[in-house]
């Protein structure tokens, strides 16, 4: 069962687990992640973009790796595009498999890859003495070493 | 008439969330059109070999090859900076 998506507004990470472990039964184990837009100093706003014909499809094709990768029974991944605010959720990813380890390590594996390798484009909003000003985010080199993890 | 999107930082640069580029009827655009008939400054930043460019949501191998024709949407991808 997989359940890939894209949302333009807020959403409750809460409301879509129980659903997706209903959806799965069975299983033995089901590990989810949330990220939210942290409350980092002067930052007021956070704006994903993203392009409609590449993203969604490589979020899909980046599920089609994790099942050909992990032993999984279900996959579930959902990710905010727009503006949000610090404390807002921003994705969500949850697998459900037999055993803990393919739940688990399927997480970690689209996590890294949709944190370096999917089609999102960042800025944020910094307190300024005109009201809040957009600045880019640059790439990150930690997460380009997140993604080499599971290139070996 | 091609449509360019320009993504990312690139949006900045253009001015624009798109470019409607006006092409002469049967010709086709190459890169080297292409960036002439782009703002200077987003131009120039086509050359960061870590921009890649799409055609109707196809990735192009190596964008210098481009070739696109009227009622194309050419995408314009800087580095993305994740989720």
């Amino acid at each position: 069962m997989r359940d890939i998506r894209l949302l333009d507004r807020m959403f409750l990470p809460g409301t879509l687990i129980g659903p997706f472990t209903q959806a799965n039964p069975g299983l033995g184990g089901v590990c989810t992640f949330v990220g939210e837009v942290r409350f980092d100093e002067g930052v007021e706003a956070l704006e994903l973009t993203h392009y409609e014909p590449l993203t969604l499809p490589g979020m899909h094709d980046l599920a089609t790796q994790a099942f050909a990768r992990f032993t999984l029974m279900g996959l579930l991944m959902v990710h905010r595009v727009g503006v949000m605010r610090p404390g807002e959720p921003i994705v969500c990813v949850s697998a459900a498999a037999l055993h803990r380890r393919d739940a688990i390590d399927a997480v970690d594996f689209c996590m890294d890859h949709l944190k370096s390798a999917a089609w999102f484009w960042k800025r944020e909003k910094r307190a300024s003495e005109h009201g809040g000003e957009w600045h880019w985010i640059e790439p990150r080199e930690q997460d380009h070493a997140d993604l080499a993890r599971w290139q070996a | 008439m091609a449509i360019v999107i320009p993504l990312g930082k690139l949006a900045d640069l253009a001015g624009a969330p798109s470019l409607a580029l006006t092409l002469p009827l049967m010709a086709e655009l190459d890169w080297e059109g292409l960036k002439a008939a782009l703002p200077p400054l987003l131009a120039e930043a086509l050359d960061d070999p870590r921009v890649r460019v799409a055609v109707n949501g196809a990735l192009l191998p190596n964008k210098t090859k481009l070739q696109a024709n009227a009622g194309d949407e050419i995408a314009l991808l800087p580095p993305v900076s994740g989720g």
